[in-house]
């Protein structure tokens, strides 16, 4: 199982990765940590004929904390947000997600970015960006674009970035005052693929009352699928069990799972209302104190 | 399919080779380097057999090409042994807890559990639990490689009882 | 005196060599060699149309490609069926390469020889095959139904068709006072080795040999069979099994397609071709096992005694039949497990299916008969409103029963007739160490939990023959050699076999070299299967030790003057009351020399001034050195036995599984070495474990595969596998000298069983197949609760 045969670029400097890919065009493919890219290369199921390696560009390492965002460079590991304390006080759910990503080996190669681009649907990173409402910056030769989550996620394992254009950071938007969050996720195994991931995300008016809830949900779609939860929730105590439940069926009636080998349509859709329930409830307690 | 000299430091010894573009860091360091504790058991990164410290970090050397590691300092498996040639603290724990069956997940363990226990000296028994978790084993069970953790993680190194 | 090794947990070099990184297994030898590498049928059944080498054949860096029509000889011929029966009425095995029809994923069409493997795969991958799909047939119904063939010729798909009864078992239930029916199933999974299989051969054209390195358990009949292929004389084949990274029952198939071709290749080019398997390969392309679907009639009394059991089974056979009918085989001998069952009649059928072939896999048809007879025994608890472990206890064969006889014709070919054990106390052990009794209790202090406990019993025929040999050797330096034909993939045989040598002769089992699966070194062995090693290997250790001990008294005491039966071997030394010769001198002593080649070998020369003129220096019938041979041969197999229990707690919303505790009481007669023991129950168990909840081989209908990789076909991580208590509990087998049983296989056997039980219990679901996923038993819930 070895990958086909490739050309290999290093380009030095963001300028001259983004001329190199802008000359290769179609045939090129970047390549980060390549904890996704790799298994299907060797696999065959992809051979790209050029790879831009950009994980000498240290312009494109490291977490700059912003001031209402943590923003992840491309050449960020996942480790090294699992390590940073500042992303674990900042920015909880980003922090919850990262250590269901795979297993520690992986992590320390894989990069958040590089899990953005790759998209697939049942990745906790695309799931928790759209959940914050961050946002990817592009950049080509040509110049760059900021891209909010929502709309960068076009399919299963498809994203907008455009030929030539390099995934250089994304923002993670640092919840607002009183707004907690929570992720949950169900796995065959821990470290495996999520059959169901939930990022809740809500905010409590100053007498404990949801103001605004969302619930995102990963592997029961083709992306991340966002619903907002805050008509059912507006108005309601924090706890109040019912109305959690509610709201989780509310969310989970939007949803169109598929089959696979591990699980049916059906359990999916229990589970992303189960784990909404359980979310969105631990996310409104831990809303009282944030 | 573009050919490269690299630059490898493994386990403490500056290594220059020439590679293809495509040639997996397993094979490197297996079939061009002939540090074959490096042990390929799928290829796709899930069982965790070819695990080598890159810069001190656990990664999956078969989802590496080796040109893009090209500078970097890998530890395998025989770079985890004792200064004197014996066997390190990590690779004694695991034979005193039995941890050792077959033999060909042992090296990914060794590399891993070394990891762990620079990031997580004290460990619990379900922290020593996810330092193993990362790598399939199907002989053991687990459990003496859990207390094979526990052990080498001991005040006195695993050096005594 | 020496302490006994024997019963102690002591560590082996091999950890040591592992631990170091030191190992040296297949793809770490033969670094020259070119590489190997296949087209596979990407269909279930095919007819093959054309195959087009033409941009294939311009790839820099190719040596050779080959199709059927290339080959030559006994390659040209299909693959053994190594274990014929009678009842195997139609073996169909197939060809190293396919010819006209591919009839399971992963069948190898092509073989490729490059420089390297990535340049081999880059042929393979311009390699164009044309191929006809036909309809595959795929699952247990699909074959039963039989709408389409997967052999021309076969009707029903049926290669075989079995029965066996002791009694009169349908009238037994007839006349039973309660009777119930059940139909059971559990599904595909397999052995899953670490290290996938692979192959190097090394032709010598000067020597004009072949030697052969394969990750095999089965070295020596892998040499016959080379050479019966290639026409060969066995003189001139060499095969070795290197550190091999598991087995667990796939390396034992021989000859794999590719363990004939790499071979034959290797031959035909002159020179080294290795063939390393990747995980895809492996899945798709290696042997499968467990797939089985039961109809169970039975009848018992009010106490739960059952009075007559009728099982009728199909099982999967896959593709092709080289394993013969073994693994249903066993399922059927075995399925009766611990207990005493009035009248038994059990009927099998084994159906080809297009998918890969099925072979045992650690347990061999075990799990599934523990899974059939356990729920049974669950059914009737239910039934009766009684305790589940209460109605196992009614039905065991009590100890005064032993030796006992189930009237079955074993595997081996000869009565199944259990030599001793005690399974009552067993499941009193188990019962107590696993709290069964509290449990209730426990349920109340956790209202909020779903928590289930399970319990399933077993026995397992182990150590079976035709025979093991050794050959003990003690050099002119006092260092122990111990040679078997045996392979080892990781169960201790180094460790296992030098602390019998050492006891035997008296020095520590670091003295000890253990050789294994080098058919150079020893060429007999039957191989590594059906927890047989300790039992038939440890005891050839033990018979050919005793030998050199005998023979190093005597030595010994015509040195001292003194009747052997006043000598004992201790600290590596013979010793007299007051004097000691080291068994270093004796070993000089024990081979009468014309060179000397160093200072010790001095004392042996003809000059020396012990040799007595008037004998001839070597005794009639007596062999040079401190040097023997010996073979065990076991009338019939040993049983050992044991009882676990699980406990599970499941989410009462997710339906996700999760083992809390898990108990294991055995009986593996005695115990060679706890530790290893241990390590071969804990690792069966983590088996087990991923057979109950995470594994399963899934094909399409269509015959594709559609659990390709190991994400998708999912082995349990250390996450999955809890804590196992385990208990021993010793009665020595009157069937051997060393009074051992094995044990290698029997972890995995009752596993599915006592999980499912398990499961039944927290959810008040009655289950009745496994493996069982979340979104299975939340299905079942859904089902249940509609």
């Amino acid at each position: 199982m070895k990958p086909a045969p490739f050309d290999y670029h290093r380009p030095r400097s963001l300028e001259e990765a983004l001329v190199t890919l802008d000359r290769l065009g179609t045939t090129g493919t970047v390549m980060a940590g390549g904890q996704s890219l790799v298994p299907l290369m060797n696999r065959r199921e992809v051979s790209p004929a050029n790879i831009v390696d950009i994980n000498f560009l240290v312009e494109l390492s490291g977490i700059t904390h912003e001031d209402r965002a943590v923003r992840v460079g491309a050449l960020v590991r996942h480790a090294e947000l699992e390590r940073d304390a500042a992303v674990r006080r900042r920015n909880p759910l980003l922090a919850e997600a990262v250590p269901h990503i795979a297993h520690a080996a992986i992590r320390s190669r894989g990069t958040t970015v590089g899990s953005l681009v790759h998209a697939d649907p049942t990745a906790e990173m695309p799931a928790v960006l759209v959940a914050l409402g961050g946002s990817v910056e592009l950049r080509s030769a040509a110049g760059g674009r900021t891209v909010p989550a929502t709309e960068f996620f076009l399919g299963a394992n498809r994203c907008c970035a455009a030929v030539g254009e390099l995934a250089v950071a994304a923002s993670f938007p640092v919840p607002p005052p009183r707004t907690g969050t929570a992720w949950l996720e169900v796995a065959r195994q821990r470290g495996g693929r999520a059959v169901c991931g939930v990022a809740a995300v809500v905010t409590l008016d100053t007498g404990r009352r949801v103001e605004r809830a969302t619930a995102t949900y990963a592997g029961v779609g083709a992306t991340p699928v966002l619903v907002d939860l805050t008509e059912v929730m507006t108005g309601t105590r924090f706890d109040d069990l019912a109305r959690w439940r509610a709201a989780a069926d509310e969310g989970g009636s939007a949803l169109a799972p598929a089959d696979d080998l591990h699980a049916s349509a059906g359990y999916r859709r229990h589970l992303a209302r189960v784990l909404a329930e359980r979310a969105g409830r631990l996310a409104a307690i831990r809303a009282t104190g944030a | 399919m573009s050919e490269h000299e690299i630059e490898l430091s493994v386990n403490g010894r500056r290594q220059v080779v020439r590679v293809p573009a495509r040639r997996l860091l397993s094979d490197c360091l297996r079939h061009d380097l002939a540090f074959t504790s490096t042990h390929v058991g799928c290829e796709q990164g899930t069982c965790g057999a070819c695990t080598v410290l890159v810069d001190g970090a656990p990664m999956r050397s078969c989802l590496l090409p080796a040109v893009t590691v090209d500078g970097c300092e890998i530890t395998t498996a025989e770079g985890c042994r004792a200064p004197d040639g014996g066997l390190g603290r990590v690779q004694r724990a695991l034979v005193r807890c039995q941890g050792v069956q077959c033999g060909f997940c042992t090296p990914g363990m060794v590399v891993s559990i070394v990891a762990f226990l620079r990031e997580c000296p004290r460990p619990s028994p379900e922290q020593a639990r996810d330092a193993v978790a990362g790598v399939l084993c199907r002989c053991t069970g687990y459990q003496d490689l859990v207390a094979a953790v526990l052990h080498a993680a001991r005040p006195d190194g695993g050096a005594s009882g | 005196m020496t302490a006994p090794h024997v019963g102690r947990p002591v560590t082996g070099a091999a950890a040591e060599r592992f631990a170091a990184g030191t190992g040296r297994f297949l793809d770490d030898l033969g670094s020259g060699a070119a590489a190997a590498a296949f087209v596979r049928s990407p269909h279930g059944h095919a007819r093959v149309l054309r195959i087009d080498l033409a941009d294939a054949e311009r790839v820099p860096g190719l040596i050779a490609v080959f199709t059927y029509r290339d080959l030559t000889g006994g390659a040209r011929e299909p693959l053994p069926v190594l274990i014929p029966h009678p009842s195997l009425h139609s073996p169909r095995t197939g060809l190293p390469l396919a010819d006209d029809v591919v009839r399971h994923v992963g069948e190898p069409v092509v073989m490729v020889v490059a420089v390297d493997r990535y340049v081999a795969e880059d042929v393979c991958r311009l390699i164009r095959v044309d191929y006809e799909p036909l309809p595959a047939v795929i699952g247990i119904p699909a074959a039963r139904r039989a709408d389409h063939l997967v052999h021309p010729g076969v009707a029903g798909n049926v290669a075989a068709r079995m029965m066996q009864e002791n009694g009169d078992a349908r009238a037994a239930v007839a006349a039973a006072p309660h009777r119930l029916t059940l139909r059971l199933g559990v599904e595909r999974s397999a052995a899953m080795p670490m290290e996938c299989r692979g192959v190097y051969a090394r032709p010598d054209r000067d020597d004009r040999s072949l030697r052969v390195y394969s990750a095999t358990q089965a070295a020596a009949s892998l040499r016959f069979a080379l050479a019966a292929i290639l026409d060969l004389p066995a003189d001139r084949v060499e095969v070795v099994a290197p550190d091999v990274g598991g087995g667990f029952g796939v390396k034992l198939v021989h000859p794999w397609p590719e363990e004939v071709l790499v071979p034959w290749a290797a031959l035909r080019l002159g020179r080294e071709v290795k063939w390393v398997e990747d995980r895809a390969e492996h899945i798709a392309a290696a042997s499968h096992e467990r797939g089985q679907q039961h109809e169970v009639e039975v009848g018992f009394d009010g106490d739960g005694q059952v009075r007559g059991l009728v099982v009728s089974f199909w099982h999967d056979t896959g593709a092709y039949t080289p394993y013969g009918i073994i693994v249903p085989l066993v399922t059927s001998t075995q399925l009766p497990g611990p207990y005493r069952l009035g009248a038994y009649r059990v009927e099998f059928r084994s159906l080809y299916t297009n998918t890969a072939i099925v072979t045992p896999y650690r347990g061999a048809g075990r799990p599934q008969g523990a899974f059939v007879m356990e729920r049974t025994l669950d059914a009737i608890a239910r039934f009766l409103g009684a305790d589940r472990a209460e109605v196992r206890r009614r039905n065991m064969i009590r100890p005064s029963e032993m030796p006992y006889d189930q009237g079955l014709t074993f595997q081996d070919g000869r009565p199944l007739v259990y030599d001793s054990g005690d399974y009552p106390a067993l499941l009193d052990t188990a019962l107590t160490r696993s709290g069964w009794h509290d449990f209730a209790t426990r349920r109340e202090r956790e209202p909020d939990k779903r928590l289930g406990i399970g319990i399933a019993c077993y026995v397992e025929g182990t150590g079976m023959g035709p025979y093991e040999g050794a050959r003990v050797q003690v050099d002119t330096g006092g260092h122990v050699t111990v040679t078997v034909g045996l392979t080892t993939q990781g169960q201790g045989h180094g460790t296992v076999f030098a602390q019998i040598a050492a006891d035997e002769l008296g020095v520590a089992p670091r003295d000890v070299t253990v050789v294994c699966g080098d058919t150079r070194r020893f060429p007999y062995a039957a191989g590594t299967f059906a927890s047989r090693s300790a039992v038939v290997g440890g005891n050839a250790v033990a018979l050919a030790a005793r030998k050199v001990r005998d023979k190093a008294l005597r030595v010994a005491a015509r040195a001292l003057d003194v009747p052997p039966d006043e000598l004992s071997l201790a600290d590596g030394a013979v010793v007299a009351n007051d004097r000691a010769i080291p068994l270093a001198t004796v070993a000089v002593l024990a081979n009468p020399l014309r060179y000397a080649f160093d200072h010790r070998t001095r004392q042996a020369t003809q000059f020396a001034p012990d040799a007595d003129p008037d004998q001839p220096p070597l005794d009639a019938d007596d062999a040079p050195g401190l040097d023997a041979t010996a073979f065990f041969s076991p009338i019939r197999s040993t049983v050992s036995a044991g009882v676990h229990v699980a406990v599970v707690e499941i989410d009462p919303d997710t339906a996700e599984i999760a083992l809390r505790n898990y108990v294991v009481v055995h009986d593996c007669g005695r115990p060679i070495n706890p530790a290893v023991v241990e390590g071969q129950i804990r690792g069966g168990v983590a088996q087990g474990i991923g057979g109950a909840l995470y594994e399963r081989i899934a094909y399409g209908d269509d015959g594709r595969l559609r659990t390709g990789s190991l994400a998708d076909l999912l082995l349990p991580t250390a996450h999955d596998v809890p804590e196992i208590t385990i208990d021993h509990l010793v009665t020595p087998s009157p069937l051997n000298p060393l009074g051992v049983k094995g044990v290698g296989e029997g972890g995995v056997v009752p596993v599915m069983a006592a999980i499912a039980s398990a499961v039944e219990d927290a959810e008040g679901i009655v289950l009745d197949r496994m493996p069982i996923t979340p979104a299975e038993l939340w299905e079942l819930r859904q089902k249940h609760r509609g």
